[in-house]
Order: structure tokens, then C-alpha cells, then sequence
């Protein structure tokens, strides 16, 4: 089954969470898709091993990097049931505030889909969506990496 | 147990603490080697951190853990302590995809250090240095906390 059927299968079978089987990494920090709305939405439960200051305690920045990133991909793939994987270009983040030890939610817009590209725009917040924990926005290959003369 | 303020540790200590976090021992970054204002942390290959189920390809968000601490213990060596930081911002440009299973490695230098203000780059590889898989740049806001790790 390609990629495309397989998110058009989830979609018909009205199942939100499989689709993190696509990405081994989303399951390793706990990323955890659900419906609101007509949007796919990722929520990053709190795990021990997603610490990364103990003492606080605080999440490691790696994983809400790794989160934020794993979210755009997953809201991409939704929305567009690509045959394939996009991959990432660039990534880049801004951390705003301390994320403590709770379960953290994600928002994400497409602010580009071109033939080629993609650019997301992702927040994460954990009590107040208008309080932002990290802003981060990511580049996407959409298309294979073949010569420009092709 | 946090570490006094007063203790003196060696190079490799400040290390040890950035890779004895939850979130380091479950990607089990490992130290590699340091030179005086840079430190080489590696990421071994494993099924977890897969990000593209298909081609088998790490996921960039494991990428962005491996970098953000090697820049932390980059700047803990640098600075000579290991009081606190906390990411301001972090970007990193995939230029080249690694090949599934092998090992990646992230070198990050201290290259500027202000009194608040600390600068980063990191160049990620698998096995040559001169052919790196992402290109990062970091900085971190400097404290006189004590990175406290249980």
C-alpha cells in the first residue's frame, strides 16, 4: 500500500492515532494524534524520559524540537496524502518559555505548499494556548531530489 | 544531588552531566571527545529513532536532541561550569540524508561567549566530518543557576 492509500485507509476508517506507526521517533517521545475539528492534532504526553533538566523538572529541548517537527510532518501528511515522506529542509525554533513536566499540545499551519516545498508553521503550548512554549517553523521537500533539468 | 557550586570538575564531568539526562540515556548519546571549546557527541543508529518508516532514515527530531546537547555541553566546557542555559533559538539545515543504520555524530563549538549570551554552531556527520548531514547554529541564554542533574 503507498503512503497515499494508506492515510486515505486511517482516514475511511476514521482512525486519528495510527498514523504515528509511520514514524517510529513519535512513539519513541509519546507524540499522540487526535481529531479537533477537521484537524489532525498532536499532543506530546508527559514522559520521564523526555526530561532533560531533572532538578526543575523541564522537558529537553530536543524532543519539543523533535515534537514540533514530528507534528508539521504529520498535519502535511494529512492534509495532502503525499506517495511519499516529505523530508526535511530546515528546521528552526524559538524556545519562549520553560516546559515543565505535563502534557504539551501542538498547532500547526501549512503557510506554504508549493509543487517542490513546503514551509509549517508550528506553536506548542501545555496549560494556556496563548502561551506559548516554543515557536518553530520547518522547511519540507515535497518532490524527489532530481536535476532542475528534469 | 546537584552539584556545589564550588566543585571542581573536569572536562569530561560537564560531559557526563549532558549525557545523564532521561532524555540523553534514551537516546543514548554518548561522549566522544572534547577540545577546548568543542565536544563531540555521537547518536547511535537504532530502530526508535526512525523517522521515515519506509526509507529507514533517522528522524530530523533525534538530529535536534543530539545537536542541543552537544551546544550545551559545548558551552558548559566553554564557560568552564556548569551553570545553566537555556535555548534562545536553534536552526538546523539537513543537507544531506545519512544512510539507514549508521551512527551520527554532532561536533558543537562555543565560538563566542558573552557574559548573558552564548554562541553555537554544530556540524552533524556519520563518518567524515567533511561531508556533514546538517549544519546547526544555536544560542543560549546564559544564568547563574546550577544545571542541576539528579
Amino acid at each position: 500500500m503507498t503512503l497515499t492509500e494508506q492515510i486515505k485507509d486511517l482516514k475511511s476508517r476514521c482512525d486519528y492515532s495510527s498514523i504515528t506507526d509511520l514514524v517510529p521517533y513519535a512513539k519513541l517521545i509519546g507524540i499522540e494524534t487526535s481529531m479537533v475539528g477537521d484537524q489532525l492534532i498532536s499532543g506530546l504526553k508527559f514522559l520521564n524520559s523526555n526530561i532533560g533538566n531533572p532538578a526543575l523538572p523541564a522537558l529537553h529541548g530536543g524532543v519539543l524540537a523533535g515534537f514540533m517537527e514530528t507534528a508539521a510532518l504529520l498535519h502535511l501528511i494529512w492534509e495532502n496524502e503525499p506517495a511519499k515522506i516529505p523530508k526535511v529542509i530546515d528546521f528552526s525554533i524559538d524556545y519562549l518559555r520553560p516546559a515543565v513536566a505535563a502534557s504539551t499540545y501542538s498547532n500547526c499551519s501549512i503557510v506554504r505548499l508549493g509543487n517542490r516545498v513546503a514551509l509549517c508553521d508550528i506553536f506548542i503550548w501545555q496549560d494556556d494556548i496563548k502561551q506559548p512554549i516554543a515557536k518553530a517553523r520547518v522547511h519540507f521537500l515535497m518532490s524527489e531530489n532530481l536535476p532542475i533539468d528534469n | 544531588m546537584t552539584t556545589p557550586s564550588n566543585m571542581v570538575l573536569t572536562h569530561r564531568e560537564y560531559l557526563n552531566k549532558v549525557t545523564e539526562t532521561p532524555h540523553a540515556k534514551k537516546l543514548k548519546l554518548a561522549f566522544v571527545s572534547s577540545e577546548e571549546n568543542s565536544v563531540t557527541l555521537k547518536l547511535p543508529f537504532s530502530e526508535d529513532i526512525i523517522g521515515d518508516s519506509i526509507n529507514r532514515i533517522v528522524h530530523g527530531g533525534a538530529i535536534t536532541s543530539l545537536v542541543d546537547t552537544a551546544c550545551g555541553a559545548a558551552v558548559f566546557l566553554t564557560q568552564n561550569n556548569l551553570r545553566a542555559l537555556a535555548t534562545l533559538d536553534l536552526r538546523v539545515d539537513h543537507i544531506r540524508a545519512a544512510t539507514s543504520g549508521e551512527d551520527i555524530y554532532a561536533t558543537a563549538e562555543c565560538y563566542r561567549l558573552t557574559h548573558t549570551i552564548a554562541f553555537v554552531r554544530a556540524t552533524v556527520f556519520t563518518d567524515n566530518i567533511s561531508n556533514p548531514i546538517a549544519i546547526s547554529i544555536a544560542t543560549f541564554m546564559r544564568s547563574n543557576k546550577q544545571f542541576p542533574v539528579n
